[in-house]
């Protein structure tokens, strides 16, 4: 898939490996959001007819529409239900989730 | 036009720590999809900045600023400043701030940059209130709505940033909402392709502080648009063009009980604002001619 992913941190130890100055890397996520959820999207792949509305719309960007079919990036995904209440086919449900994230 | 299918896959905000459901989150996505990876970006102290930039973490995965909460105009005249004495091409000085920090703290230095004609493309998202902060009241919130400062609900109106830019006859601003995707999606593109400082006044609804659960965000989008509580309008050339003017409007009360800041109104509140929405309406016919 597609997205960003958690890159591993080394945070400074001593004083000397400090950042010098107010400024930090760009693009670095250092853990992810799956734990927020109490509920997981599933995407039905037959029911969507690939209208791109989820992808569209997610807050967190989560949905990959690269592959084969669509796809949730569950690292990210904080449950919020977005997709599946505006999925204009009906493709989407949001099932109780296992906590299990990705 | 902007093409949903042309709009790069690559995430440049991502793993954020927005709540669930918040608007702003896919603003701020969708803008960064058509502006691109040669965006220089500068935000103020708001939910954006707390939710992005937490050392050291950085969703932004652009040349990004944390202004001062007073300062996104002036950085960004900074900004702009920068990249013309560096001959720099096709690159996006793009502000993203909130309600407070552009109608009220952020004012006059956004009155400055767009004065002095800075090519710059401001976002407002106006999620009504000053929300990473506890939920206090800005001069957008709207009237009649429960904050931690306006516990029985905010008494005046909203302040109209898109007449206050007009006033500056600024190249290109507009109003627009985040579930009225197509629409918000042009307006982002003309923006930023506009040649001289350009605002964008987006509506952003929010789960937390509204009160309305975090599936419903495009649902109450749609709503404040329907019931006439906002409207969709563009600026350009020294025309107003009404992007969208529904004939008939949905009682308040549909979009206005969804959400728990407007849970203590009842009838009397209701026809109070509907009366203020029809004199806001007639006055825009008016003047505008839609
Ligand atoms: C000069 C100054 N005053 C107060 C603050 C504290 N503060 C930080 S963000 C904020 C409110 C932001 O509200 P808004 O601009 O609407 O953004 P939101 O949090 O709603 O996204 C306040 C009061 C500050 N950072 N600087
Ligand atoms: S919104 Fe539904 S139909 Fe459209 S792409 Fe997503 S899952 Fe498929
Ligand atoms: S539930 Fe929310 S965060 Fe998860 S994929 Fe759907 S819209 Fe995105
Ligand atoms: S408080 Fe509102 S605007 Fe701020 S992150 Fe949460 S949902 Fe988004
Ligand atoms: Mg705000």
């Amino acid at each position: 898939m597609p997205k960003p992913a958690v890159s591993v941190f080394q945070y400074p130890r001593t004083a000397t490996e400090m950042p010098c100055g107010p400024y930090a890397k760009a693009g670095v996520i250092v853990e992810t959001n799956a734990g927020w959820r109490i509920s997981r999207p599933v995407i039905a792949a037959a029911r969507c007819v690939r209208c791109q509305q989820c992808w569209l719309i997610c807050p967190d960007g989560a949905i990959d529409r690269t592959g084969e079919s669509y796809a949730v990036d569950y690292n990210f995904c904080k449950g919020c239900g977005l997709c599946a209440r505006e999925c204009p086919a009906k493709a989407i449900t949001m099932a109780k989730e296992d906590g299990q994230g990705e | 036009m902007v093409k949903v299918i042309d709009l790069p896959d690559r995430e440049l905000l991502y793993g954020h720590k927005a709540c669930p459901g918040c608007a702003a989150g896919t603003i701020a996505r969708l803008i960064l999809k058509v502006t691109g990876e040669r965006t220089f970006l500068a935000y103020p102290a708001s939910c954006l900045s707390t939710v992005t930039s937490i050392y050291p973490q950085m969703a932004f995965a652009v040349p990004s600023f944390t202004a001062p909460f007073p300062a996104t105009g002036a950085v960004l005249s900074g900004m702009a400043a920068a990249v013309k004495a560096k001959r720099m091409q096709d690159v996006t000085v793009l502000g993203m701030a909130g309600d407070g920090g552009t109608a009220d703290i952020g004012l006059q230095a956004l009155s400055g940059a767009v004065e002095r004609g800075d090519k710059i493309f401001y976002v407002c998202y106006d999620n009504e209130a000053y929300m990473n902060t506890g939920v206090q009241r800005s001069s957008l919130t709207p009237f009649g709505a429960t904050t931690t400062t306006s516990p029985a609900g905010k008494r005046g109106v909203k302040k109209n940033m898109f007449e206050i830019l007009i006033a500056h006859r600024i190249p290109y601003c507009a109003t627009a909402s985040i579930a009225h995707t197509a629409d918000f999606l042009a307006k982002v593109e003309k923006a930023r392709n506009t040649d001289g400082p350009s605002f964008l006044h987006v509506l952003a609804p929010c789960p937390t502080g509204w009160g309305f659960p975090s599936d419903q965000t495009m649902a109450i989008g749609r709503l404040a648009v329907e019931t006439g509580l906002w409207f969709l309008a563009e600026y350009e050339g020294g025309r107003v063009k009404m992007n969208l003017a529904p004939k008939n409007f949905k009682p308040v009360q549909e979009y206005l009980g969804l959400q728990k800041r407007f849970k203590h109104l009842g009838a009397a509140e209701w026809a109070l604002i509907e009366g203020q929405r029809d004199r806001e309406w007639a006055d825009m016919r008016r003047k505008w001619g839609f």
